[in-house]
């Protein structure tokens, strides 16, 4: 861990964005993760989302669990809320957040550890649910914070760093999700933040359940030869399915020459995930085809990296309960807690 | 473009802004840290090694590397790196046994040296110690030259420059005061075996305007400074007009006032941003309520019954023509009343003792033709350094060249060939001292810079020897120096260690690190985290990296040398290495001493 904080000075050519903010501005205190772990680079592509997103730092709510990954809500938008709650509760505290108030600009981080080990419940029922959220998975095959026993990502023969075997099948996030019914499902690598930044916008402003599955090697436990979550296995198998590009609302879609098929992707704002096919067949609307296409990916050991399913008729929790837009912070204390008449009444209905 | 060769000693070299800028490259980054750890000797030693005049030149020196300090970059005003030298020798215990000596046996060849000034001592300095003789010939009875001649003594006082001449002197050199050479050719008759003229520039431009010769009471700034500093004037009139904006005319000015002079005028030709004078001369000249009249171009005099009452000028408007040279027009006519005039519009070599029969050429404008690398002239064994060789710089251009003149000289009169001389050199040392620790101050002091404790107004103009500036103390130099960007710490680069985790780039303040495909330079600056905006600055590009093929790429403009790359890299493949950059002087030169010259 560093002794001195980042220095506050920056490279004055660098631009501010539309609120007048430099991205300096959407960090957070200097991590203490190992030097060079993979979240921090995560933390560094959410720093630069936020920032050319121009969204208000105090709009955004950040919420985790427990491990490595649940630590680095704290390594950015310092000016922003947070919530660090236990072991695999991440989803169901941003449930209660995000019912109290829609307003605000939800981002779950979680481990794969967190995810889908003790909150692997919590994960398929927010899905289920279709929480308006961004809910972010650094995965690195292993528990980090514990000291890198296998995780439930784990690849069948992958070896832990003193050479065990994992031989239990593997739990894939972004399969996961989309057999939930997901509505935008996406797999990016912390060591491409040219193709993960773009997800990353396009998961916040997607409305209902974002799923971002980033591979983040765990440098300390997991960055060794037998490993598959190391830098140099995702390098060696990362497979892109198309190349990403995030096209906001006001902007116009311009077709680049290259002549290769291009799919613009509307997202609920009027924004636009443009997509250059790398994989020709592959059509990131078909939730069968994708699951299929997936899943061989997956027996062949290949790393298939992009926006991987989308449903852009997603509707999301509130929308589909019809609850009231109104942040209940808003709300009088009336509407909210109309007194003891009311309540006798609903209790009536039920008798 | 290529990995780059880290190796080649002017790579970092540049890295370290304010000493690639120092004409003598004094090591500041190390003597400033040396300050701040209250080592005041050391830090004194290191700097008399290659600006030998440490206490003179941290009061009066042009200082070139503070406009280059990377301070500049980040935010607006450098360290004071000028005032900090100052400290040291202010601060300094008697180092009197820590200087070079000269040797009791004589190595047989004997120097002549023509003035006393920075660039004959500084060839003294170097030669005594390796056991030549060397003769000092001077036309004053004093020593310094225009140190002692033309720098006011409330910016340098003379104890100062008789200190620090004196440990050159004391070393043994014969020094000859009032002894003037009035005759070059007689003086190679002489059985010397090399000769440097190291006699300046001792000439003020004139002013030939009308009126210019009608009264007595118009001057030429260096002359009438030399006449202060002998104390052959002590008054001046009221009024006084000051022709030039460059620092002589801030010397004449500010002497003005100490010596009666009540409304003093400062006029130039040029606007404020094209003058000459140094930044923080005219800060100081300002400070003391002088009026500085921009866009004045002088006119004539103005004589009534044989008496000077005024001078006239045009005051001008500057555009640029369609060539981009500056043109003036005249908008309106002005005259200022005035009882004397100082004419302080610059200076010129003047060698009338030197015959032009003698092998030594000069060129249209009477300039001698001098190599720029050994400093010879047309005339084997005849050498030129400081103002003499290429007219006017400063002080610390004349030490830069004397310290190769004696190199020069050293070769010469082995029989050697002088363009062979010994590279720079660089060395390299990690200064990693643990896990995140580092053995130097790392962390970006936000501080701005300190400002240097004047004289008040009121108790400065009593006498014309009162230094104005009082000098940083202890305390303050420490807090100025943790200002110090440490551009000589630098983050070294080993690619095959390198995982591409992006630890760096994310962490790095002032976005100066990517990871990209290598390209032509032009091109690669387009693809970097941060716009690459000065082209001046180096662009470091790694080896191909291991994984990706990718080369690391570094633009040096901004980097504040803070280390965090180092710490975050979980490889080491970053760390942060003292570079150290030897600059050879004549001593460390090899020859051969049984190749003798035939005379
Ligand atoms: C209820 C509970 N059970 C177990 C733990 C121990 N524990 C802490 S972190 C962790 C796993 C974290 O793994 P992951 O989410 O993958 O995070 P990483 O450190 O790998 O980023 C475990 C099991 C705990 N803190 N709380
Ligand atoms: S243990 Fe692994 S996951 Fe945790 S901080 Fe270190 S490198 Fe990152
Ligand atoms: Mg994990």
């Amino acid at each position: 861990m560093s002794f001195i904080s980042k220095p506050k000075v920056g490279h004055p050519a660098l631009q501010r964005n539309e609120l007048g903010l430099w991205q300096r501005d959407y960090e957070g205190t200097i991590s203490t993760l190992c030097a060079g772990c993979g979240h921090d680079s995560i933390s560094a592509a959410l720093i630069q989302t936020f920032f050319e997103l121009s969204i208000e730092p105090y709009r955004v709510a950040k919420t985790s669990g427990i491990g490595c990954s649940s630590k680095t809500p704290a390594y950015f938008l310092s000016q922003s809320h947070a919530f660090n709650s236990v072991h695999g509760r991440m989803p169901s505290v941003t449930m209660g957040a995000n019912a109290a108030n829609s307003s605000m600009i939800f981002v779950g981080i979680s481990g794969d550890g967190d995810s889908l080990s003790i909150g692997m419940g919590q994960f398929c029922h927010a899905i289920r649910r279709n929480l308006n959220m961004a809910y972010i998975i650094e995965n690195n095959g292993v528990y980090g914070l514990t000291k890198g026993q296998f995780s439930a990502s784990a690849d069948i023969g992958s070896t832990a760093k003193k050479g065990e075997v994992n031989n239990q099948k593997p739990i894939d996030a972004a399969l996961t999700a989309i057999n939930q019914g997901a509505g935008y499902v996406a797999r990016g690598f912390s060591g491409d933040k040219e193709q993960l930044v773009p997800l990353l916008k396009g998961a916040l402003r997607h409305k209902g359940m974002a799923l971002v599955d980033i591979i983040s090697p765990c440098v300390t436990f997991n960055d060794h030869e037998g490993s598959t979550k190391s830098y140099a296995h995702t390098r060696e198998h990362y497979h892109q399915l198309e190349q990403t590009d995030f096209v906001p609302p006001a902007e116009e879609i311009t077709v680049s020459s290259e002549g290769r098929e291009l799919t613009p992707v509307r997202l609920h704002d009027g924004s636009h995930i443009l997509l250059r096919n790398v994989e020709k067949d592959y059509d990131p609307r078909d939730q069968a085809g994708a699951f299929a296409y997936l899943k061989n990916c997956q027996l062949r050991g290949e790393i298939p990296t992009g926006l991987l399913f989308i449903d852009e008729n997603s509707i999301d929790f509130h929308e589909r309960n019809n609850t009231i837009e109104t942040p209940l912070i808003d709300l009088d204390h009336e509407d909210i807690c109309p007194g003891a008449d009311v309540l006798a009444e609903m209790l009536g209905r039920y008798r | 473009m290529g990995p780059v060769d880290t190796k080649n000693p002017d790579y970092y070299h540049k890295v370290v802004d304010c000493q690639w800028a120092c004409p003598a490259h004094t090591d500041v980054p190390g003597y400033i840290r040396l300050i701040a750890q209250g080592r005041f000797d050391d830090a004194y030693m290191l700097n008399r090694e290659s600006n030998v005049f440490p206490g003179i030149l941290g009061r009066v020196c042009d200082r070139p590397c503070e406009p280059a300090c990377r301070r500049v970059r980040i935010e607006e005003k450098p360290v004071a790196i000028c005032r900090l030298k100052r400290v040291a020798a202010d601060l300094r215990n008697d180092i009197s046994d820590r200087l070079p000596k000269a040797p009791k046996q004589k190595n047989g060849k004997k120097i002549a040296l023509i003035g006393a000034g920075c660039a004959s001592l500084t060839v003294a300095n170097d030669l005594l110690p390796m056991g030549y003789e060397v003769v000092i010939f001077e036309k004053f009875d004093t020593t310094g030259g225009l140190m002692r001649t033309n720098i006011p003594v409330f910016r340098l006082p003379p104890k100062v420059l008789d200190e620090e001449i004196d440990m050159i002197v004391d070393m043994g050199a014969d020094l000859r005061l009032g002894h003037e050479i009035t005759s070059m050719k007689d003086l190679l008759e002489e059985n010397f075996d090399a000769v440097f003229v190291g006699s300046g520039a001792p000439r003020g431009r004139n002013l030939d305007v009308p009126g210019r010769y009608d009264s007595d009471r118009i001057y030429i700034g260096i002359d009438w400074l030399e006449s202060v500093a002998f104390e052959h004037t002590d008054s001046i009139g009221e009024n006084v007009v000051i022709v030039g904006g460059g620092n002589t005319a801030m010397d004449c000015c500010r002497t003005s006032l100490r010596l009666g002079g009540k409304r003093v005028m400062v006029t130039a030709r040029k606007p404020r941003h094209l003058l000459k004078a140094s930044d923080w001369e005219l800060e100081d000249a300002e400070e003391e309520q002088i009026e500085l009249l921009l866009n004045h171009a002088p006119l004539r005099m103005i004589i009534e019954d044989g008496k000077l009452t005024g001078m006239e000028f045009a005051i001008v408007e500057w555009h640029e023509d369609e060539n981009g040279r500056l043109q003036s027009t005249e908008l309106d006519r002005v005259i200022l009343p005035c009882d004397d005039v100082i004419l302080a519009v610059g200076q010129e070599n003047a060698f009338s003792f030197m015959e032009r029969d003698i092998g030594i050429e000069f060129d249209q404008w009477d300039v001698p033709v001098v190599d720029p690398v050994t400093f010879q002239s047309t005339r084997e064994g005849v050498f030129f350094g400081g103002d003499a060789a290429f007219g006017p710089k400063n002080i610390i251009w004349a030490v830069a060249h004397g310290h190769e003149v004696a190199i020069s000289i050293h070769k010469y009169c082995h029989g050697e060939d002088m363009t062979e001389r010994l590279p720079d050199k660089v060395t390299m040392e990690s200064t990693k001292m643990g896990m995140h620790e580092w053995s130097y101050s790392n962390d970006y002091d936000e501080g701005s810079r300190r400002l240097v404790p004047h004289v008040s107004l009121k108790e400065r103009f009593k006498k014309l020897n009162i230094e104005v500036e009082l000098g940083f103390t202890a305390e303050q130099a420490i807090a100025e120096v943790e200002r110090c960007l440490n551009c000589d710490i630098q983050t070294e680069f080993e690619a095959k260690r390198c995982i591409e985790c992006d630890a760096c780039i994310d962490i790095c303040p002032v976005d100066c690190l990517t990871m990209t495909e290598d390209g032509p330079e032009e091109e690669l600056r387009t693809r970097l985290n941060a716009p690459s905006t000065n082209m001046e600055q180096a662009l470091y590009v790694s080896e191909a990296l291991p994984q990706t093929g990718r080369a690391m790429v570094k633009d040096e403009d901004l980097c504040v040398h803070c280390g965090l790359c180092a710490e975050r890299c979980p490889t080491a493949a970053w760390d942060m290495q003292k570079s150290l950059i030897s600059i050879p002087l004549a001593v460390d030169q090899p020859v051969c001493q049984k190749k003798r010259r035939n005379a």
